[in-house]
């Protein structure tokens, strides 16, 4: 049982929370800006080498570097939006999809020319685990990891909750035209949401580089994942995706668990196959998704 | 430059633009006129390669050191009909699952399907010889002289691509065409008239995915090996959909324009990057992927109709008003 625990439970609880940090700005820009969001995974990976550019520069550990790094992506969203979305507000939502296309590889591709393809990584060694907590077998990165996500979505909980922009956005998501007619700052709720979502993204790609390395591809590796989390908690849902990503991280650890005999259930090369097939499978029972979401 | 070389790059270029275009006219049968946001090009592609190369490829003799996986040695236009019939199969199922849901979720779809046929490609080390690949897939007129194989190569993919195109053309024209651009358009007038969407959607997708599907067989069979490489999204998806935007998405001619245009651009900048110094090269190689994801947002933001826009076909009675 504690072999469970610590090989496959406490591994999915790590990646879920950064599958939770993702889904939240997917199903937030989707729910508000009606489109889906395919450089999600890209903006990801833009904030964890923009906090490996402070890790090397200043000698920091990668949790100093982290502010800086939410910034950094928070700027990019934000001229990304203005220079490549904006035009395209009053056409079909679908062109701002395949403008998302493009975006996404200019961000990779402008990664892969400031950095290299290299694997790099915040910090050098093997980390131990936690003697005070034995039996469990928990890394310190595993505690940054889950507590910064917990930080950052209760943080999220407020804006949405305690703020006036908040519940703009809340209401904007709920009800567009509603919320234009009664006076909202539409560009200004935009702006805000591409603050929130590039912020979690910008964490949970440098989670997830905490956690293993920084590599030009790995934002695009998560975004499969992270539209299955989104899409299974609800679009337009925050809470939901944080859910979703929890069952979505914790479904592809489980499903290399060696259930009959020796042999993972799934070979770990097809952890990604496992993220859509429960999409797919939502899709077709509930599309929705479990909190009762947007259906495109 | 001499002649002979000059030959062999023209022979080169309109060879592999000619197999885009085979792509990108099976996208404006998806996209352009119907509207099915495929972002799973490189799935079905796959699909096609594989399955042609497998089933052209000579096999693998037992006990020597070579790598990769062997084939059946069958006739070439065998695996290009299996290819095409295998990645509508493929097709099909997705289609069937998938096409109810508007777009944004066909693209989450169709990018899951591509990404799990080349997580296969890449882990299946016996079916598909994993990254060493399958290697002396046969090349149609290659034991022809030089350069007349290359010229023989080059004409055949002409003509596959002009068959393609009169038939799509056909198809566009006729009212089996009418009832997509309708369904792309206004897809609840359609259902109104009596149209059923569903029926009509799932077989442009099919037909359109098999040519996606082709366009895999002929590119394994034009570079004689396929590795998991052949199958990346920028090349086999992205920059089919900048060759089909540019050209002029639900234009025919536009789609067949469009591939060489931008493949000439595209070998273009691979002249230029030769030239550097190898540390340069690599670097101006993530340029040149920095360009697909500009071209594709300033042509749609500037230049939405492309080069071609399309052009309704004119009705019967059109001339007589």
């Amino acid at each position: 049982m504690i072999d469970f625990i610590n090989n496959y439970l406490i591994a999915g609880l790590v990646l879920g929370s950064i599958y939770a940090l993702g889904a939240i700005g997917i199903s937030m820009i989707y729910s508000i800006l009606r489109f889906a969001h395919f450089a999600h995974g890209d903006l990801m990976t833009f904030g964890a080498y923009a906090a490996l550019a402070v890790v090397t520069a200043m000698g920091w550990p990668a949790l100093a570097a982290l502010p800086f790094a939410l910034i950094a992506a928070a700027v990019v969203a934000l001229f990304v939006d203005r220079y490549a979305y904006r035009p395209f507000r009053k056409s079909r939502p679908i062109v701002v999809v395949i403008a998302s296309f493009g975006v996404a590889l200019m961000i990779r591709s402008g990664v892969m020319l400031i950095w290299g393809v290299q694997p790099e990584s915040y910090a050098s060694g093997i980390q131990s685990a936690l003697e005070s907590l034995e039996p469990l077998r928990i890394l310190p990165k595993h505690l940054v990891i889950f507590g910064t996500a917990v930080v950052l979505m209760t943080a999220m909980h407020l804006l949405l909750t305690r703020t006036k922009i908040g519940k703009a956005m809340r209401a904007m998501s709920d009800d567009p035209d509603l919320a234009r007619i009664t006076g909202i700052a539409t560009e200004r709720v935009i702006a805000w949401t591409w603050v929130v979502g590039a912020v979690l993204a910008g964490a949970a790609g440098v989670l997830t580089a905490v956690d293993t390395q920084v590599i030009p591809d790995m934002g695009w590796n998560l975004l499969l994942p992270i539209f299955a989390a989104a899409i299974l908690g609800g679009l337009g849902r925050p809470y939901g995706a944080v859910l979703g990503g929890l069952v979505i991280g914790m479904v592809e650890e489980l499903s290399s668990y060696p259930l009959f005999g020796d042999d993972p259930l799934v070979s770990p090369g097809y952890k990604t196959g496992i993220a859509f097939a429960v999409m797919v499978v939502m899709l077709i029972w509930r599309p929705q998704g479990l909190l009762k979401g947007r259906i495109l | 430059m001499e002649i002979g070389g000059l030959l062999l790059y023209f022979t080169a270029l309109v060879t592999m633009g000619g197999i885009y275009a085979v792509s990108a006219l099976g996208l404006n049968l998806n996209w352009g006129m119907t509207g099915l946001f495929n972002v799973g090009i490189a799935g079905f592609f796959a699909v096609g390669a594989y399955t042609s190369a497998l089933l052209t490829a000579p096999p693998i003799e037992a006990g020597t050191a070579a790598q990769g996986a062997g084939g059946l040695s069958l006739p070439m236009p065998v695996g290009w009909l299996a290819a095409m019939a295998l990645a509508a199969a493929v097709a099909w199922v997705v289609g069937r699952i998938c096409l109810r849901l508007k777009s944004d979720y066909l693209a989450i779809a169709t990018i899951g399907i591509a990404e799990i046929i080349r997580l296969v490609a890449r882990n299946e080390q016996a079916l598909t010889g994993g990254s060493f690949g399958i290697k002396a897939i046969p090349r149609p007129f290659e034991t022809l002289e030089r350069p007349w194989g290359e010229i023989a190569m080059m004409l055949l993919i002409a003509a596959i691509v002009l068959a393609i195109y009169l038939f799509l053309q056909r198809a566009r024209n006729s009212p089996w065409g009418r009832v997509m651009r309708a369904i792309r358009d206004n897809e609840t007038a359609a259902e109104a008239m009596g149209k059923d969407v569903e029926a009509f959607r799932l077989q442009a997708f099919v037909i359109g995915s098999a040519l996606m599907g082709l366009a895999g067989a002929l590119t394994a069979h034009y570079l004689k090996v396929l590795t998991p490489e052949a199958t990346e999204p920028l090349q086999a998806t992205f920059l089919v959909y900048v060759m089909l935007i540019a050209g002029g998405s639900g234009n025919n001619r536009g789609a067949i324009l469009g591939a060489i245009v931008v493949w000439l651009l595209w070998t273009a900048t691979e002249l230029v990057t030769g030239r550097l110094p190898v540390e340069w090269g690599v670097r101006i190689a993530y340029g040149r992927m920095f360009l697909v994801g500009l071209l594709l947002v300033v042509v749609l933001q500037r230049f939405p109709g492309g080069l071609l826009p399309e052009r309704p076909p004119k009705l019967a009675g059109d001339g007589a008003r």
